[in-house]
């Protein structure tokens, strides 16, 4: 059968570390990068008789993430042991949820209409981390365990097997960040392991409604990675139909650095985690009052708030995406335009051009230059005192300094020259020593003009007002 | 109620348990007693007990968000049977 007689069906399971202080179910610190084993206690190290409590906190996040998802939020869940045996788990068994999870349904909205639904979201603890002795893991003597990440707080949304195409899953996996990046309740840093994304992937021929066999494929660090997976899984699972082999269950690795996935060995034959209700600890009651409050807390998502500010500032769609991809950049232009509501356009402009541009990815924007000053620098513009290649310079300069536009501009001596008689005197100049466009000019070759105003500009420092010095040069040159 | 040599050999499996043909045989014979022992509550009519995950009937213990005290890592990992200055060995995996 031809490729194209073939359709993908994918599911995505995502794991996200929830931003608390402490751990999920102990008081240890829930901290990235720290030095191995020194984030842990009794009870994260599993030792007898220590009991897990829950984080408040966690179960805050993880109910705000469940809501923002338009998940429905369990009135009564209970926490499970999954039993497995792994060095990077040291009780043997990992505090999950198996049939009373935190949040049942949801979806997330892709671009072409569709929504993909969720088939839960729960709550469970992360386990240790792995540290190979040699670059290859096959190479390696043995492990080192670090514990530090053991009892971190998690979620994991797990969407129903409903997503079409690799280029689906990116665009699920970018809109379920931006949502949870906006609710504040991770980081969602990839190569900090803050979301973490695992695909079940089968095909079958269209028409079919019966799933075909599944292979789950880990390890892919970006959803950049995600996608190449799944587009090399779903060549390899039609290649090997066609040859007439058969989909094993199984899961695979996937190697970035060859493109490919492969099996893993030593696979537990089956998914048998013997689930049972951990009886360290007792149900949850999650009430109406509980889950209203934390409604409260839900932000403007994304989508609509680029709605309004195409409605309220008349930002093309495009624009107003950009600015509200990530909530600090739409939060500073919130701010600065609540300082200066008609300059919108200008500061959106400025935002998407010179913000982007002089604060690099990943740094915040406010604390290299603050809303107020950049709403100044606008209005210094549109009052004429600075032309825009000098705020550009100024611009920099705020970048680098942290000063404040004016006084930029009062120390530098960068105030645009708008007196008609000293520009007057500038253009005469101009006029004498360049007699050939001026010649040009006058003979009809009309775009002449812009090399007179270059050179204008050019010798003030871009300090004369454009308008002023085009106004001028048209009267001179028609006397 | 019984449980087969089978389900035994498979349970042992899952707990990493190696079990002699002789023992799986015996264990077999002793499960399905104890479960058939225990099965003598499936006599109880439980229409009306509602499904119970917990015998405690405390519910909602939640702590706050604040950080406490943590072991100090030498002490750690003096307890393990294998480790560096900084982690715990332990075999090879895969």
């Amino acid at each position: 059968m031809s490729r194209n007689s073939y359709e993908p069906v994918i599911g995505l399971e995502v794991h996200v570390h929830l931003k608390t202080k402490t751990k999920i179910f102990c008081s240890c610190p829930n901290r990235f990068g720290d030095e191995p084993n020194t984030n842990v206690c009794p009870v994260c190290l599993a030792l007898p008789g220590s009991l897990p409590v829950l984080n408040r906190h966690a179960l805050e996040l993880a109910t705000l993430a469940a809501l923002a998802l338009s998940g429905n939020i369990s009135s009564r869940m209970k926490f499970d042991r999954k039993n497995y045996f792994y060095p990077d788990l040291p009780k043997n068994y990992q505090i999950s949820q198996f049939d009373m999870p935190l949040s049942i349904g949801g979806g997330v909205k892709l671009s072409n209409g569709r929504t993909i639904a969720l088939t839960r979201i729960h709550m469970e603890e992360d386990a240790g981390k792995l540290l190979h002795t040699a670059e290859n893991l096959d190479e390696s003597e043995y492990t080192r365990v670090d514990l530090n990440r053991a009892g971190a707080p998690l979620i994991e949304i797990v969407s129903e097997p409903e997503i079409k195409t690799p280029d689906d899953a990116h665009e699920y996996l970018t809109n379920l960040k931006q949502i949870l990046e906006y609710c504040g309740v991770s980081d969602c840093n990839m190569e900090e392991g803050s979301l973490r994304c695992d695909a079940n992937i089968s095909i079958r021929p269209i028409g079919e409604t019966k799933l075909g066999v599944k292979v789950e494929v880990k390890n892919m660090n970006s959803f950049k990675a995600v996608r190449d997976a799944l587009r090399h899984e779903i060549d390899r699972q039609i290649e090997a139909v066609n040859a007439g082999k058969k989909i094993v269950q199984e899961t695979r690795l996937w190697d970035a650095g060859l493109g490919t996935t492969r099996s893993m060995r030593g696979k537990e034959e089956s998914h048998d985690y013997r689930y049972f209700p951990d009886p360290d600890l007792v149900v949850f009651t999650l009430e109406k009052d509980f889950i209203e409050s934390i409604r409260k807390k839900l932000p403007e998502m994304p989508k609509e708030r680029s709605k309004r500010f195409e409605l309220d500032y008349g930002l093309t769609q495009r624009d107003a995406g950009i600015l509200t991809q990530h909530r600090d950049l739409a939060d500073y232009f919130d701010e600065a335009v609540k300082l200066y509501s008609v300059g919108a356009k200008a500061i959106a402009n400025w935002m998407l051009t010179e913000l982007l541009r002089v604060i690099p990815e990943g740094e915040s924007y406010s604390s290299k230059i603050k809303p107020k000053d950049f709403v100044e620098l606008i209005k210094l513009i549109d009052e004429g005192t600075i032309s825009g290649k000098i705020a550009k310079e100024i611009f920099s300069v705020m970048a680098s300094t942290g000063k404040a536009p004016r006084d930029i501009v009062a120390s530098q001596g960068l105030t645009q020259i708008s007196d008609e008689s000293s520009i007057e005197k500038i253009c005469r100049e101009v006029m004498t020593e360049n007699p050939n466009p001026v010649e040009q000019f006058r003979a009809g070759k009309k775009n002449s003009i812009g090399f007179l105003v270059g050179a204008v500009m050019k010798k003030t420092s871009g300090k004369a007002n454009p308008q002023l010095v085009n106004k001028i040069f048209g009267r001179l040159l028609n006397e | 109620m019984s449980i087969s040599i089978d389900e035994v050999k498979h349970i042992a499996f899952l707990a990493r348990l190696s079990l002699t043909e002789e023992e799986a045989e015996r264990y077999s014979n002793d499960l399905s007693r104890i479960l058939e022992y225990a099965s003598t509550i499936c006599k109880l009519d439980t229409a009306d007990v509602p499904t119970t995950s917990h015998v405690i009937e405390i519910k909602n213990v939640l702590r706050d968000d604040e950080t406490g005290n943590t072991l100090d890592r030498e002490t750690v990992l003096s307890q393990a049977p294998s480790s560096d200055d900084a982690c715990f060995i332990a075999p090879r995996i895969l």
